[in-house]
């Protein structure tokens, strides 16, 4: 028998491996994703979250990517992608100086007696019902990748039928731009 | 009267044509024949030259942007004639050239469906290009044709490829003939000034300095900078080291120059990085062929960086100041504020180096490449163009002949891609109708482009193609014999043609050379044919050895000047 890997395998986080969060501001043109994917790839960087959309001016899309690695590496690529022709900037942004939020949305395998007790994590962490059967219920939590990563834990006393997250985006505090 | 419409390879070509491109090299194809069309029906100033392969178009353009400054277009078509120009655009993005290159496309209604010579070139050339395009409006073309000249040759120039569907070069074209560009994340105009805080921390820097050096490379080439880089020089009693891709931006026979630094550079341009209390960056991306080991780089000097792309600083190397933007305009702050250091016991230290290991080579035991490239060096006066593939002889020449003028060395530096040299001669040629120029290549890389004799033929080129043949590829045997007991594996070139008569059937005359007594007429006698291209076959002794050598990854003082005694530990480095 296959065993699944879900989003819920629980993976070791590699000791000194900094998480950092890109904030791109780019061209709204087919193949921008790609060109910044090459230049995180060619350095053997991997994406650990990606949210891309259109920006209020459509020509210009944004796209927060969350990488882990060395912050040495990471001076290059963040100039490295500056550099392509499609980018208008690419800034990094500490976790002091900015807030990030990510959106979970979480199926949980569900008895009507379990019921109670996953409405009342739910309520705990601000979130809402949003599918509801006999034997499941989705949940959809936002805030910072902490607050989603200890709702997961919490909701685990239950079957965790699937997770997806949204991954984080990020926006510079004050008025500075993102 | 009613005139019927332009279509969109029509826009494309007379745009071509007004941004002041003089040769396209190509070769045709299905989704390519309404640009070929084009070509035709557009009165242009331009010249269309037919290459024997796409890789040959891309490297003439090449030599073409080397000798001039300015970019050529290449026209393939797509699929297998796209995919072959990837090489080429590798090479000249790697060296920083300006090209434009065209591919015809497959129509947009097929792509992704795999039809006839269909290929993602946009996405397979992304990492080699400065840019791509693949158009979707035929209205788009002379916009997106102005973009790609503007991002080719501006800031640090680079190729840039535009991918066009049949339907869309076909279709009629209604749109601006010169609209606005739209580049909001690109501003090449930055280069030109620079921090003044950073200046004033050089100059002062500088003005500290006993035992300076300026390195050099293409940067300082692309900039124009070679008069400022003089004056500077010359100001400050500095001398000046070249990467190989830097030679002839300052006079390799200047009392000031040191020749080329590097894995096979000059010794005393290696020893003066070594010993050396500042070190002044000109446009060389401190490459991995010239620092050996990283950290022990320039660790007694101070570093100052002159670059124009921000993301050079601190890639190999951590400067202690950086000044970001155009060669030229650096060069040009530096000089109003330079003053005279004291520098005497520093370059008579050096000149001491020079006379204890002087580039030199073994004049007995059969012909050296060294001396057939020598004495083309010696009876031209240094006055050609030079073009050179990669190997050993490519770094013969790099030491023997000296370039006093920039843009006289077409060599393929950062990609190292053998094929390079004769093609980009032909480019060069084109460019230079009235200069000598000289294609040295190995027996190795002239079988890779040997093709392109016909276009030489045809166009009569008077171009001296030189085969530095020793049956070998050479390079590689050194290492191994250096550093793999001499375990010959996959180098012996067995089967090598009759060159003479590959030549012949060409139609192309050439002369052979055997013995070193005979290389003075000969290189006369090649030199002064003047009708078409020549070919010029050195038969040379198979195992000579490049010195002096820094083994990659090694540090610079652990260069060796003569073959070593004891056997070498396997290099640690890169390539």
């Amino acid at each position: 028998m296959s065993s699944v890997i879900t989003t819920d395998t629980p993976v070791e986080e590699p000791a000194n491996q900094a998480v950092h969060t890109l904030s791109v501001f780019v061209n709204n043109k087919a193949g921008v994703l790609m060109r910044i994917c090459q230049v995180f790839a060619r350095r053997g960087f991997n994406i650990d979250s990606l949210v891309v959309s259109q920006g209020r001016d459509a020509r210009f899309s944004r796209m927060t990517i969350g990488i882990s690695g060395n912050p040495g590496g990471l001076e290059q690529i963040i100039k490295q992608v500056h550099k392509l022709i499609d980018v208008i900037h690419c800034f990094e942004h500490t976790s002091e100086e900015s807030v990030t939020r990510e959106l979970l949305l979480i199926k949980l395998k569900c008895s009507p007696e379990e019921r109670s007790q996953a409405l009342q994590i739910t309520e705990h962490f601000g979130g809402k019902t949003v599918d509801l059967t006999p034997t499941s219920m989705i949940v959809t939590i936002h805030g910072g990748s902490r607050k989603v990563d200890s709702a997961i834990g919490m909701f685990s006393q239950f079957q965790i039928i699937e997770t997806v997250r949204t991954g984080k985006v990020v926006m510079a505090r004050g008025e500075q731009a993102t | 009267m009613s005139t019927t419409p332009l279509d969109g390879a029509q826009a494309l070509i007379k745009t071509l044509d007004d941004l002041g491109i003089e040769y396209i090299f190509g070769y045709s194809g299905g989704a390519a024949i309404p640009i070929f069309d084009a070509l035709e029906t557009v009165e242009t100033k331009m010249r269309f030259v037919l290459v024997r392969h796409e890789q040959g178009a891309v490297h003439m353009a090449d030599g073409y942007a080397r000798a001039t400054g300015k970019p050529a277009a290449v026209l393939v078509t797509s699929g297998p004639g796209a995919g072959n120009t990837v090489t080429g655009l590798m090479t000249a993005q790697m060296d920083s050239v300006p090209m434009i290159v065209l591919c015809g496309q497959q129509v947009t209604w097929m792509l992704g469906k795999d039809a006839f010579q269909e290929a993602d070139i946009f996405g397979i050339t992304m990492p080699v290009v400065k840019h791509n395009y693949l158009v979707k409006e035929t209205n788009d073309l002379p916009k997106i044709a102005r973009e790609a000249y503007h991002i080719a040759t501006t800031g640090r120039p680079g190729p840039v490829l535009i991918d066009i569907p049949k339907d869309i070069s076909s279709a009629e074209f209604h749109g601006d003939m010169n609209p606005p560009l739209d580049l909001p994340g690109y501003h090449p105009d930055e280069a030109f000034s620079i921090d003044p805080a950073a200046i004033e921390e050089a100059v002062r820097m500088i003005s500290h300095a006993r035992q300076p050096v300026i390195l050099a490379g293409q940067g300082a080439m692309i900039a124009r900078a070679g008069e400022e880089l003089l004056e500077l020089a010359e100001t400050l009693r500095c001398p000046v080291t070249t990467t190989l891709l830097g030679k002839g931006v300052f006079p390799e026979t200047h009392e000031l120059s040191l020749g080329m630094l590097g894995m096979h550079g000059t010794a005393y341009a290696n020893k003066a990085m070594v010993e050396a209390d500042l070190i002044l960056n000109v446009g060389s991306r401190f490459d991995d062929r010239i620092i050996g080991k990283p950290h022990m780089f320039g660790r007694n000097a101070n570093i100052i960086h002159i670059d124009i792309d921000p993301a050079e600083m601190n890639k190999m190397i951590r400067p202690h100041v950086q000044l970001i933007g155009d060669a030229k305009s650096a060069l040009t702050e530096l000089n109003v504020r330079a003053g005279r250091l004291e520098t005497e016991a520093w370059i008579e230290k050096l000149n001491s180096y020079k006379k204890k290991h002087p580039l030199t080579f073994r004049k007995q035991g059969g012909l050296r490449m060294q001396q057939v490239i020598q004495e083309f060096y010696l009876q031209t006066k240094g006055k050609a163009i030079v073009s050179t593939d990669v190997g050993q002889h490519q770094m013969w020449a790099a030491q023997f002949f000296l370039n006093d003028r920039p843009h006289e060395w077409l060599s393929s530096g950062g990609a190292g891609t053998m094929g390079f040299g004769f093609p980009a001669a032909i480019g060069a040629q084109f460019a230079c109708p009235d200069k000598t120029v000289i294609a040295f290549c190995g027996d190795g890389g002239f079988q890779m482009t040997l093709f392109e004799l016909a276009t030489a033929a045809i166009h009569k080129l008077p171009l001296k193609i030189v085969v530095l043949n020793n049956h070998y590829l050479g390079m590689v045997r050194q290492w191994q014999e250096l550093f793999f007991d001499n375990r010959e594996s996959g180098v012996d070139l067995i089967g090598n043609p009759d060159f003479g008569k590959l030549a012949a059937a060409y139609g192309i005359p050439s002369v052979g050379i055997k013995r070193p007594a005979d290389v003075s007429r000969m290189v006369a006698k090649a030199l002064d044919y003047n009708d078409g291209p020549i070919l010029i076959h050195a038969e040379c002794v198979k195992t000579d050895n490049v010195f002096p050598m820094i083994p990659a990854g090694a540090a610079l003082e652990d260069m060796i000047t003569e073959p070593p005694k004891t056997k070498m530990a396997k290099p640690t480095g890169s390539t």
